[in-house]
């Protein structure tokens, strides 16, 4: 033994040591949240600096004179005419109004017409449709800008985005948004259509209807049978091989990866039923078998956590074994059970992979009215926008994944709020 | 009667037989003295009578949806004339989606020959002969199931013993519904695995070193033959699950390990949900992230240190997905070191050890098999992930171990051979469902592994 006063100071030397790696180890685990919060917060402010500005649309504002020589139409209640009208002309004559600098040559006159959004003339062809009596007149319409000068107007000067407009178009448009003929406003049409070949045409609301669609199938179906289920497992199941296997098979399918379900439902429902792709039906189906599980096991934990002493107080008074479970264990833990299927649902909502696979990826314009109409979801739809090539597309996708994340983000936090309000300790 | 709107009308049946029922019942006991000279309560002769009236008619209604869509193709394909008639399935599929494209009006029936645009119209009369047939048969059989019930309501029947047995079993059938999940698919995988198998050997899918699924549109073709290695597939695959795991564990368990021995209470409640929410975070939108923010910038990073990166590398891939695996690992290693007792952790402190020291070498080796479990339901995960390859990964088949360059894994080829049109029994899509198995299978036993780890782990502690 050497003496204590030296041991003392072996001590108080390794101490030190013994202290800084005490503080270098907190330092990771401080480090390792930062990644991790730091990895939440790029993402998020990627997508939002990405794609807020797919809220905004690009408008031209225009005084169309609706010229009856110039568009060689006599009769707007003609529907022949009215699709062998030029519609084209009106525009450019309304457009060269508003810059006198554009020649009537044919170069200028393109680039003039690569202005406004290739939808327009559709929409000069619907206004008179609706109202033939405007033929003839002037009129102030508000077309939307075509997708170059979208990109163009929004993105000045930003040197991530490639401008496609001419230097002579840039021109142009700089001075007419001076002028306040070309404008941004909220973008109502991303909320009021399907999709569309032209970025700024295209819109969320088929997706988001048949996202609507797909879960109300995915609920009626997985709620009840998962709660059932739980209930036979908690409470009636015997001991035996059968329930085992069921258990396993339960625990198994919660891990088995999405994807295979989409095989499951191509080969069974679209390959063995006959049963149609791409509709919210299938889709539903899908994510049910998917989401099942889940809602199983966290329906389960719900009707562990009631306490013996209501079930024996219950039998105590003569009740059966399924009025127990129906009048006093169900009850009780439906808050928890009703928690679980929602976290249940937000995982469905955001699914992507198996609804690829049963042909939820066809370009669908309309918006879906039943369930066995050709749809798509907002997941897919944001796949599907990703990877477009066009600048508007991208935009559009960020916007719709902030739509998506609202969704999922406000069931989340009705589910955490359904929790602390309903869920009750014994 | 579109199913849609026939589900309500069954609903207002049902509640007619209960109410039928429960109005019966009441009047059978009122001369006998009352409800008590009943042997079950009103209500559950109701729910006798109701049950009768939905069962039954909902099953109908759910087989005649699963097999009518079968039942008129083969109708359909079976009325067409004998020149038209198809040899292979991949031809029927071809026909039948022109006649009900003619048939909703999305092509026109003057653009195609006489007998399909007959067949579409043949195909229009029977989906309308079909759905009249459906909603007689079930009203039907609704109407019967209860009338019935409702008859054979008598004071000595016990319907409460019927009606709870009967409900056992729709409790049982839910629960079977998990083993109905698997069976299903093994079986799809499986069929189609071994269709695959006899074009293609088993060999040379299993340690074949070259993938290029392709099939001859002309036989003399340049590179008709396809190649079906699947290894650089799964090399791929185990070259981005790496990579995710090397952000993943670290982080995830070193979260994990401070937020459980070090943070305040009111800093774990603020961060852990923020954790959460990287795991509530859709895979696509991980994906959008991977693809046009995470590679881009990789590219760019490597062309300013002087190395060639691809603009679909791997590393971006994989970065992200460790990013969306790091709740994952932190909450499951999270359960796990809180398992541990504390009376190991107070016996470490009292000998004088540091915090950090009681954590290396007291709870973590305890804890290990659990963190081991967890780290491989991680793995796991990542094999099967999907979005983010899709949309981030490549397409070819490289044989590397180099992050930098482009590789593809098993759920990318298994999305690209079968998004899309497909003949149902060329060796493309049937490749698909053999990776489909092999996915299955990998995963399955990585899971049934690791919950295995994990389950004995926590019987040690408990």
């Amino acid at each position: 033994m050497t003496n204590p006063t030296s041991q003392a100071e072996i001590v108080r030397q390794s101490l030190k040591r013994r202290y800084r790696k005490e503080r270098r180890f907190r330092a990771y685990g401080i480090a390792a949240i930062a990644v991790a919060l730091l990895a939440l917060v790029t993402l998020f402010t990627d997508i939002i600096s990405k794609g807020y500005t797919g809220f905004l649309k690009t408008t031209v504002t225009l005084e169309v004179t609706l010229d009856q020589d110039l568009m060689y139409l006599e009769d707007a209640t003609d529907d022949k005419a009215l699709r062998m009208a030029d519609f084209k002309a009106p525009l450019l004559a309304a457009l060269q109004k508003e810059v006198p600098q554009a020649t009537s040559e044919r170069e200028d006159q393109r680039a003039l017409n690569g202005l406004v959004s290739s939808y327009a003339t559709n929409e000069l062809k619907d206004a008179l449709k609706a109202d033939p009596s405007i033929l003839g007149t002037t009129q102030t319409m508000t077309f939307l800008a075509s997708d170059d000068v979208d990109v163009y107007v929004k993105h000045k000067g930003d040197t991530t985005y490639s401008i496609k407009l001419s230097e002579r178009q840039q021109q142009w448009a700089d001075q007419l948004v001076e002028k306040g003929v070309i404008e941004n406003s909220f973008n109502d049409v991303f909320f009021s259509h399907g999709d569309s070949r032209e970025p700024g045409n295209a819109g969320v609301l088929g997706a988001m209807v048949g996202s609507l669609l797909t879960m109300l199938v995915t609920l009626f179906l997985s709620f009840p049978i998962g709660v059932a289920a739980a209930i036979y497992l908690e409470e009636f199941a015997p001991q035996n091989k059968l329930t085992d296997f069921i258990e396993v098979n339960i625990n198994n399918l919660a891990a088995v990866p999405s994807i295979i379900f989409g095989l499951l439902g191509l080969a069974i429902f679209i390959n063995l039923f006959g049963m149609p792709r791409s509709v919210p039906v299938v889709g539903g189906l899908v994510l049910m078998l998917m989401t099942l599980p889940t809602i199983i096991i966290s329906s389960r934990a719900a009707i562990k956590s009631v306490p013996p002493s209501i079930r024996e107080a219950a039998e105590g008074i003569g009740a059966s074994k399924m009025q127990v479970v129906l009048h006093h264990v169900l009850p009780l833990a439906l808050p928890g059970m009703l928690t679980g299927s929602i976290i249940g649902m937000a995982q469905a909502l955001g699914e992507t992979a198996p609804l690829l696979l049963i042909g939820m990826v066809a370009f669908i314009v309309d918006v879906p009215d039943g369930f066995f109409d050709s749809a798509t979801v907002l997941p897919v739809q944001i796949f599907l926008w990703a990877g477009s090539p066009e600048l508007g597309f991208i935009e559009r996708a960020s916007a719709a994944i902030m739509v998506l994340l609202t969704f999922l983000i406000s069931m989340n936090a009705l589910a955490i709020w359904l929790r602390k309000r309903l869920e009750r300790r014994w | 009667m579109q199913p849609a709107n026939l589900i309500p009308l069954l609903v207002v049946l049902i509640a007619i037989a209960f109410a039928l029922g429960y109005a019966r019942s009441r009047a059978l006991a009122a001369p006998l003295g009352g409800i008590r000279h009943l042997k079950s309560l009103p209500f559950y002769y109701a729910a006798r009578a109701a049950m009768w009236c939905g069962l039954p008619a909902l099953l109908i209604l759910a087989c005649w949806l699963g097999f009518e869509g079968k039942v008129i193709q083969t109708l359909i394909v079976g009325s067409l004339p004998d020149d038209l008639r198809p040899e292979s399935a991949g031809e029927a599929s071809l026909i039948l989606s022109q006649i009900s494209n003619v048939a909703s009006g999305a092509l026109s029936a003057d653009f195609v020959p006489e007998p399909i645009a007959e067949a579409a119209t043949r195909l229009t009369a029977l989906r309308e002969d079909s759905k009249l047939m459906m909603t007689l048969l079930v009203v039907v059989i609704a109407v019967l199931g209860g009338f019935l019930a409702w008859l054979r309501i008598a004071p000595h029947i016990n319907a409460r013993e019927k009606f709870e047995t009967t409900l056992r079993r729709i409790f049982f059938a839910c629960a079977a519904v998990a083993i109905l999940t698997t069976v299903g698919i093994v079986f799809s995988v499986i069929f189609e695995t071994i269709r695959f198998f006899d074009k293609v050997p088993m060999t040379e899918f299993l340690f074949g070193s070259s993938w290029s699924p392709q099939t001859a549109i002309r036989v003399d073709q340049v590179g008709a033959e396809g190649a079906f290695g699947m290894i650089p597939l799964f090399v791929g695959t185990l070259l981005i699950s790496a990579i995710a795991m090397v952000v993943a564990v670290p982080v995830g368990l070193m979260s994990a390990i401070y937020l459980s021995e070090y943070a305040t209470k009111r800093v774990r409640g603020i961060v852990k949900p923020l954790l959460e929410m990287l795991a509530g975070v859709p895979t696509v939108v991980y994906g959008f992230f991977a693809a046009l923010t995470v590679a881009p910038f990789i590219t760019d990073l490597a062309a300013a240190l002087g190395l060639q990166a691809s603009a679909e590398s791997a590393l971006a891939a994989g970065l992200v997905m460790g990013v969306m695996i790091i709740p994952f690992v932190s909450s499951l290693s999270d359960d796990v070191i809180n398992a541990v007792p504390q009376s190991l952790r107070d016996g470490s402190l009292a000998l004088g050890a540091t915090q950090s020291e009681t954590m290396k070498k007291v709870i973590f080796p305890a804890a290990l098999p659990g963190i081991m479990g967890g780290i491989l339901l991680a793995v796991s995960r990542a094999i099967g992930e999907t979005m983010i390859v899709v949309m981030a990964a490549g397409l070819a088949a490289n044989l590397t171990a180099n992050p930098l360059d482009a590789v593809t894994t098993v759920t990318v080829q298994i999305v690209t051979l079968l998004v899309g049109d497909q003949e149902f029994d060329s060796a493309k899509t049937l490749a698909a469902f053999a990776l489909g198995m092999m996915l299955f299978i990998v995963t399955l036993v990585l899971n049934i592994i690791a919950l295995h780890v994990v389950r004995k782990y926590r019987e040690q502690y408990d």
